[in-house]
């Protein structure tokens, strides 16, 4: 809810300025843990040429949901809890120290905004589609792709619309497949007499609470023979050795790479954002599971071979939370006042065709996403209204 | 309706004191914009359970407000004039449900890209109100005492590193009778200045009880926690549930029903905690989160002189193949994760004292409880510094003191 601030002391004066600090410090600290190059200096956009393109490309999206702030991630004193990303993945990619969301921080509506290049408006918590087309129907509609090659994997019954807009020209049959691990899991153990598991389906963590099951083009029950070939009993067995549902999406994600190795796949982890509970402890928890998660997806790539050396992976967090020095807010808990620092991330780009060990300071805006998957991917997001980055095309 | 069409009558509804501050004040609420005069109605409604602090500095601001030539009022009240509301927001019974009112204000300014302006007018107003606002000399300086990670033997996990920062790190601490002399501190400040909700107590496992003490524990809630479970599972299974509906519904919880009710009962202290309750998130859930919010809203509300708050451990979040395995049903608890829940607890209610007046005086001691590790924190001590020589807390308090 929106409040009056009661007091603010040491706050800095502009968004700007927040903004730029926010940068500056993730490009010292990334230049001094993993000894990258700025890019200040360097022109754009690279000859494609030089970059040896190579035909058939693929791109991977993950969120590093549900938010989380530099504090705990790039800042010094964060750093213990992304050792992956700062090891084996920051030296192999292209980092945007400054990623702005202009939008509406709600983590629903705000993926919905980073996969249609529009900053969306509609109520987080409604049951509703993308007002613009989305990335997977510019990608299937453009290329008249099928069905089975674009996928998106999200946490929750609230994201079962994410995959396809209502726009006219688009939509449904144009848009991608959606499974919901979580959903999932609760209809194999439905399926096998296991029981009410619905406390699976807790949709969100700002409630703490499930909600009731809604339509969408998600995939049921079936999708595990169909698609994976795998029995109801091995799915449970495995899921029964995971401990988070965002390790149960990677699971989903490697079930789908081997079988069906979508162009486009979308992966949006949600583990970080229990620190809607308060527990600063958990919150670091599900940062260093998320970290942990993304190098596991960069290997499952690099051992795939339909995905090695074609394939450019996207790490980002949909936005971040509320900065320590907000006095309307409660801090990392929550992502609610619309400081600076929770409308700052980043963004790691790895992968085919993209410059190693480098950093780009200039802001971009979460709506670039969008476009940049068109150009990398030869489709054209024509509504999205985001722009190209020359530094990963 | 809009503000300039307000009477005394639309108070009726108005708890006593709220509806005598509104109807003196009526003539002021009509000439404030309606993308403002919700929040100040928000505060009014609730005056009657609202702390002294509060009461005094909503007055303040009234009087702030009522104190500006028209023209410069409408000046301050530009920014809010020319927020974009919508006719729905307009039609709303902003006056009767303020609260609700803001949750819907709080989607249209987020949905039409307006909370950026919006929150820098709120600050703009802010900075000024409180540059004019005058408050009375405090009679000693402000004392914060956290003391976390009971249960916890071996720790790994580098603490009180925000905190180490502002003030000095003991890492010899004798811990016997340390808890006592802690109490013993917060008992000798309440009769020495005692004031009405200026000395408070928040535990996240049993009361600890002292004259002149206000005292909120985790434990002592749990008959309330149990039926607000019970209200939101009932939300939770209604086909109407969204998180927005949930925050309707506890908003319009009452003390009463959750059996908050009876003679000599503190009725400022009964809605304070089921505020806590229905107003934080997770608060229900884990002790830890309770404590840091209640510590939180009591600096906020109440701008107490001293406060002790003790963490205790909380419950263990269940991993997936756990829920899945129905094994460890027992509920067990995380002393380790607590520990590093109340450390950042401990840095946030440093924060939130030092945004108070009086904060270049104000004192704060964290301690590891049953550990040698301490951090005191004070306007006598040098920041950023350690110091390994053999204290008792009892030293360390007299000491910051």
């Amino acid at each position: 809810m929106t409040t009056m601030p009661r007091r603010w002391r040491g706050e800095p004066s502009t968004a700007r300025e927040v903004a730029h600090a926010i940068s500056r410090s993730r490009r010292e600290f990334l230049r001094e843990a993993t000894g990258a190059v700025a890019t200040g200096t360097l022109l754009y956009p690279y000859p494609l040429s030089a970059l040896a393109m190579p035909r058939a490309r693929k791109a991977v999206v993950v969120t590093f949901g549900g938010g989380a702030r530099d504090d705990e991630t790039f800042a010094p004193d964060g750093q213990d809890n992304i050792p992956h990303m700062l090891a084996e993945l920051a030296p192999r990619s292209t980092f945007f120290t400054q990623v702005i969301n202009r939008g509406i921080l709600g983590h629903y509506v705000a993926t919905a905004s980073l996969a249609t290049g529009v900053y969306e408006t509609f109520n987080n918590f409604a049951k509703v589609s993308p007002d613009h087309p989305t990335v997977f129907e510019y990608f299937r509609k453009d290329l008249k792709r099928p069905s089975t090659d674009a996928w998106v994997i999200a946490p929750s019954n609230g994201f079962n619309r994410i995959g396809e807009s209502e726009y006219r020209g688009y939509g449904p049959g144009f848009g991608a497949g959606v499974i919901l691990p979580k959903r999932l899991l609760a209809a194999a153990l439905a399926n096998g007499g296991e029981g009410n598991f619905n406390h699976l389906l807790r949709d969100n963590y700002e409630s703490s609470s499930f909600s009731p099951v809604v339509g969408g083009n998600d995939v049921e029950l079936k999708t595990l023979s169909d698609i994976f070939q795998l029995s109801v009993a091995d799915f449970v067995a495995h899921a029964k050795s995971l401990a988070s549902p965002d390790e149960l999406s990677v699971y989903i994600a490697r079930q789908l790479m081997h079988r069906l190795a979508p162009s486009l796949l979308w992966i949006t982890l949600h583990d970080i954002d229990v620190a809607h509970s308060g527990a600063f402890s958990l919150y670091l928890d599900g940062i260093r599971r998320s970290d942990r998660l993304c190098a596991e997806l960069w290997r499952m790539i690099q051992a795939e071979p339909e995905y090695a050396g074609k394939t450019t992976m996207f790490i980002l967090p949909d936005f971040g939370r509320d900065s320590d020095a907000s006095a309307g807010g409660n801090g990392f808990q929550h992502h609610r006042t619309g400081d600076p620092t929770s409308r700052t991330t980043w963004m790691m780009a790895l992968g085919a065709g993209v410059r190693e060990n480098t950093i780009v300071d200039r802001p971009i805006e979460s709506t670039d996403l969008v476009p940049t998957l068109g150009s990398l991917l030869g489709f054209s997001p024509s509504l999205a209204q985001g722009k190209p980055l020359p530094e990963v095309l | 309706m809009l503000p300039p069409q307000l009477s005394a009558e639309n108070f009726h509804r108005y708890p006593p004191k709220a509806r005598q501050l509104a109807i003196e004040n009526v003539g002021l609420l009509r000439r404030l914009p309606l993308g403002f005069v919700p929040f100040l109605l928000k505060e009014i409604i609730l005056y009657d359970w609202k702390f002294p602090a509060e009461q005094h500095e909503l007055n303040g601001q009234i009087a702030y407000l009522k104190g500006l030539p028209d023209e410069r009022r409408q000046a301050e009240m530009a920014r809010f004039a020319k927020l974009q509301l919508a006719a729905q927001l307009e039609a709303f019974d902003w006056v009767n449900s303020p609260g609700q009112f803001l949750e819907l204000l709080s989607a249209h300014l987020w949905a039409t890209h307006q909370t950026d302006e919006f929150r820098e007018a709120s600050e703009q107003y802010v900075h000024k109100f409180y540059a004019a606002f005058e408050r009375p000399a405090l009679p000693v300086p402000r004392l914060g005492i956290v003391v976390l990670g009971e249960g916890v033997g071996e720790n790994r996990y580098s603490l009180f590193r925000k905190l180490r920062r502002n003030g000095v790190y003991f890492s010899n601490v004798n811990p016997a009778n340390g808890l006592d002399a802690v109490v013993e501190t917060v008992r000798t400040r309440a009769a020495k200045y005692p004031q009405a909700y200026a000395h408070w107590s928040i535990q996240g496992a049993a009361k600890i009880v002292a004259p002149g003490v206000t005292c909120v524990s985790y434990n002592e809630l749990t008959r309330v926690r149990g039926a607000l479970a019970e209200k939101m599972r009932a939300a939770y299974e209604s086909p109407k549930f969204n998180p927005e509906v949930l925050r309707t519904v506890l908003a319009q919880v009452e003390p009463a029903s959750l059996g908050m009710a009876g003679a000599g009962r503190d009725e400022k202290l009964d809605r304070f905690q089921l505020s806590l309750l229905t107003e934080g998130s997770g608060t229900q859930i884990y002790s830890t989160t309770f404590v840091q919010w209640a510590a939180r809203e009591a600096l906020r509300r109440a701008q107490p002189l001293t406060l002790f708050t003790q963490y205790a451990p909380r419950q263990k979040e269940r991993p997936m193949n756990e829920l899945l395995t129905e094994t460890g049903r027992t509920v067990a608890t995380d002393p380790e994760g607590s520990l590093i829940d109340g450390d950042m607890g401990a840095y946030y209610t440093w924060l939130n004292q030092q945004r108070l007046p009086g904060a270049e005086q104000s004192r704060f001691l964290v301690w590891f409880e049953g550990h040698g590790e301490a951090v005191a924190i004070g306007p006598h001590v040098k920041a950023g510094t350690s110091d390994a020589s053999a204290v008792t807390l009892a030293e360390l308090l007299r000491e910051i003191a």
